[in-house]
């Protein structure tokens, strides 16, 4: 039997045809990148190759590095085998990537979702032998509502704060579910954004992503300044000094966890939609059985039980236990 | 259904109690009527007998789901909580109107009492179909039991008297008692009725713990001090054509405790009096160990062995009704003296009794009285200001609970479970074991007492270390070691410990202390003795 075309080294997943790593988390010669989140694109790589989406957002967060870019569907020869990037339709620029050698070809998905959210590429199924697949999401409790059904929960949310006088405190990722966020909502009333968003903002909209204006909060803008005000945040701004100056305000975040209760109340947030730049239950199926792969790999959170899943679905499918598994507790970009 | 679903979104996301006051109210005055009885009877802790166990919901709704059952499993380890795991895998179409109300919801559910499970399990796959996510969760809820809204009963009756424009008082009163929703009307139930009515109790007084040195409360000669007994806090109600023993939880358990029936032939009519019920040896005059009382509290019909064994008796706290007259308003003073003259004037022989006063003149002769609670059975001192009136719920400032502090032991974590509610995602139940030569025994559960911050903690560790998985159970090295504190110790055939531990909570986690020095099963044995009465009176606080 013919080694595994990728496998787990203590820098993380590696193309030993290839001689390759991609989203390592200890640095390496070469890491193929799937995007800009922090548990993917770490720090001290000697070389970056990325969507050219993707880049510069990589480029803001790790500083100066050595980065090649590589588009969408094109190939790329990296010894005898051939590497592509392909849409995951998780945040602007991420990909999946596929890696072919000798006939066998593996992709892995990195995060994706399979709903299109307007402003991420959409997620683009790849046939292939073995599927690498995240699955943050891989319990059956988790199911999407459609998108438009979600922002329309979150515009009735923050107009019916601004009827009573407060502000609306959103809390969001602030690569992905932010900008869409920005994209999606309609335009209620001044949109804040912490200055953790807006740079994100800056370098979207400088590539040609269409965000609405926003304006970056400074000292002097208060709730005050900005009646009936949306103000977009990570998580941890929330119940911070910074956050003080927006009182009265209703607080409220946007994430997949925010579809369990328990999860919620123990965040102290009355408020949450269920809103996710991941691949709900339904999706992660979806996507399994598009790429025709009779062997899945599950990696990045429920693997265990998604794995066992797939097994008596009559896949044949085991987990990766990368350095940012085995930790069941919910995380932010989610 | 649907209202009441926006109320309860309204209620779960918001903290503040005039934000849940003014949501109540706005509902109960639009809400269709029967559904607001509906509303008013779950939030006061009443609800419809169960159509269908735990163990049916979860097989019908993983089969509904098209799920194996240990992916159910896994789901619900994950939500924590069976009626939202039910309410989120099963499939729905975004477009559910949800038309049917609360009230219309509830009694299809009763109708389904008693009937076939193949009927029942029909009738609630369709129910569920029927509803959107939210309202199938609340629904799926009504059948499981747990139903806790973050409303206390305060809260519900002052949103009502907001909607209604009745008083308070007059209100909380009315919503006492055994009302039957599915047979009350709107109006019936909020309208004025007679003070006294019926077999109707008082809103119990509650009394906050003391956690303040007992001097601050001023001059002792504005305090009566009395015992803190151990046993059902309870009101007999004797009026005209009704006689009634209620329990603080609202439950009429007057055929449970037939001893008490003569009280009918001698109490004055238009009597209630606040007190505790205990099992009693009448040789000693004390109170016999709490499991005697236990024995009597699950029966609906008592054997006559076990009245000869575990016999009540009412020790009387307070008179608040006399010759059919409201008498709350007066002092606590007045009250209990009017409490002593009434006994004094009943033939001897009767399960009847005032809960002796402890005099004092200086607080720390009291404290030192204090100390003695245990040889006498109680569980401390209740101090109630001398000039108080007798106020429904717990008004901080004149009832206090000045209870002897809790014994304590070292113990070891032995599993770890997720916790539920919100604490869905952490372990936070943990099973503790102390020392028996080299093995270690499972001695207690204790699922409280520490701060989010350090359940979040134990949960990273737990994971980290997980030895063996039983369903949603972790088995951990035996390395963490807790400070357990609960109130009683007693002996217990069904535990392999042979004992039991009363309200068992985590007091600190002792990071300091190494697992060689846990306390032992031999130090616990000693203590249950101690408890018991057969070694001498007064065990340690700490072993
Ligand atoms: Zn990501
Ligand atoms: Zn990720």
């Amino acid at each position: 039997m013919a080694p595994d075309l990728l496998t787990l080294t203590p820098q993380g997943l590696f193309c030993p045809a290839g001689g390759f790593h991609i989203d390592p988390w200890r640095p390496v010669a070469r890491a193929l990148v799937t995007h800009g989140h922090s548990d993917h694109a770490r720090p001290g790589h000697a070389a970056y190759l990325t969507t050219p989406q993707a880049l510069p957002v990589i480029r803001h967060r790790l500083g100066p590095i050595t980065a090649e870019s590589l588009p969408y569907g094109q190939p790329l020869a990296i010894g005898p085998v051939t590497v592509s990037f392909h849409p995951a339709g998780h945040v602007p620029g991420s990909a999946q990537v596929r890696v072919e050698h000798r006939g066998e070809v593996w992709v892995v998905s990195g995060d994706y979702k399979t709903e299109a959210d307007g402003l991420a590429e959409p997620f683009a199924p790849v046939p292939c032998h073995a599927f690498i697949t995240e699955c943050t999401f891989g319990l059956p409790v988790f199911r999407w509502r459609p998108q438009p059904m979600v922002i329309a929960d979150v515009a009735a949310w923050w107009a019916a704060n601004a009827r009573a006088g407060k502000t609306s405190l959103l809390a969001a990722y602030s690569f992905g579910k932010a900008q869409r966020l920005l994209a999606a909502l309609p335009p209620l009333g001044p949109i804040l954004t912490h200055g953790a968003v807006e740079e994100i903002n800056q370098i979207l909209r400088a590539q040609g992503y269409p965000l609405p204006a926003t304006t970056r909060v400074t000292p002097e803008i208060t709730a005050k300044t900005h009646p009936g005000a949306l103000v977009l945040a990570p998580p941890s701004a929330l119940a911070t000094p910074w956050a003080r100056r927006f009182e009265p305000a209703e607080e409220a975040m946007a994430s997949g966890w925010m579809a369990v209760r328990g999860i919620r109340r123990r965040r102290g947030l009355g408020t949450g939609f269920a809103l996710s730049d991941h691949a709900d239950w339904d999706g992660l199926l979806t996507a399994v059985k598009a790429t025709g792969a009779p062997r899945i790999r599950a990696t990045h959170g429920y693997t265990v039980p998604f794995a066992r899943h797939l097994c008596d679905l009559g896949l044949q499918a085991d987990t990766l236990q990368t350095e940012f598994t085995g930790d069941d507790t919910p995380g932010d970009g989610a | 259904m649907k209202a009441f679903a926006t109320l309860f979104a309204v209620l779960d996301a918001t903290t503040s109690t005039a934000g849940k006051t003014a949501a109540l109210a706005d509902y109960f005055r639009t809400a269709p009527d029967a559904d607001k009885v509906w509303t008013i009877a779950l939030l006061s802790g009443r609800r419809p007998r169960r159509a269908a166990t735990a163990t049916e919901l979860r097989t019908w709704a993983a089969e509904a789901a098209g799920l194996s059952p240990w992916l159910f499993e896994e789901s619900h380890a994950v939500v924590g909580d069976l009626a939202e795991t039910i309410a989120l895998i099963l499939p729905s179409s975004a477009d559910i109107a949800g038309l049917t109300g609360l009230d219309a919801v509830i009694r299809r559910l009763i109708a389904l009492t008693g009937q076939p499970a193949e009927a029942r399990r029909a009738a609630i796959l369709a129910l569920w179909a029927s509803l959107p996510p939210a309202e199938r969760f609340l629904a799926t809820k009504l059948l499981t039991g747990g139903f806790r809204m973050g409303v206390s009963q305060g809260l519900m009756t002052r949103a009502l008297a907001q909607a209604t424009g009745r008083a308070e008082a007059d209100l909380a009163h009315a919503l006492m008692g055994d009302w039957n929703p599915a047979q009350t009307a709107f109006g019936a139930l909020v309208s004025a009725l007679e003070t006294g009515a019926g077999s109707r109790p008082y809103p119990f007084a509650l009394a906050s713990p003391l956690e303040a040195a007992a001097a601050t409360l001023g001059d002792p000669v504005d305090w009566r001090a009395e015992w803190k007994w151990d046993g059902i806090r309870g009101q007999i109600v004797a009026r005209p054509g009704a006689f009634a023993l209620w329990s603080r939880g609202e439950e009429l358990i007057t055929d449970r405790f037939p001893e008490f029936a003569p009280l009918r032939d001698h109490l004055p009519e238009g009597t209630v009096m606040d007190g505790e019920v205990l099992a009693w040896d009448r040789a000693s005059g004390r109170p016999l160990p709490f499991a005697a009382l236990q024995r009597r509290i699950g029966r609906k019909t008592v054997p006559k062995a076990l009245l000869r064994e575990a016999p009540a008796q009412f020790l009387a706290y307070d008179l608040l009704e006399a010759g059919g007259e409201d008498l709350r308003a007066q002092p606590f003073a007045a009250r209990r003296e009017a409490l002593d003259t009434l006994l004094a004037g009943l033939p001897p022989g009767l399960p009847l009794a005032a809960s002796p006063l402890v005099t004092f003149y200086d607080w720390d002769a009291l404290a030192v009285r204090r100390q003695t609670a245990r040889e006498g059975g109680t569980e401390g001192l209740m101090l109630k200001r001398a000039a108080s009136p007798y106020l429904g719920g717990r008004k901080r400032g004149d009832w206090w609970k000045w209870k002897l502090d809790p014994y304590s032991i070292d113990a070891v974590m032995l599993y770890a479970q997720a916790g539920h509610g919100r604490r869905a995602g952490l372990f936070t139940d943990f099973t503790f074991a102390v020392r028996d030569g080299e093995a270690l025994v499972p001695v207690a559960k204790a699922y409280s007492g520490l701060t989010d911050a350090e359940f979040a903690e134990i949960t990273a560790w737990v994971q980290r270390h997980t030895l063996e998985r039983f369903g949603p159970v972790r088995r951990v090295p035996p390395d963490l070691v807790f400070e357990i504190a609960f109130e009683g110790i007693q002996a217990s055939p069904r535990h392999k410990s042979g004992i039991a531990l009363r309200f068992p909570r985590m007091l600190r986690w002792r990071r300091d202390k190494p697992v060689a020095e846990i306390d032992t099963l031999e130090a616990l044995r000693g203590l249950l003795a101690a408890d018991r009465g057969l070694r001498a009176p007064g065990p340690p606080r700490d072993i």
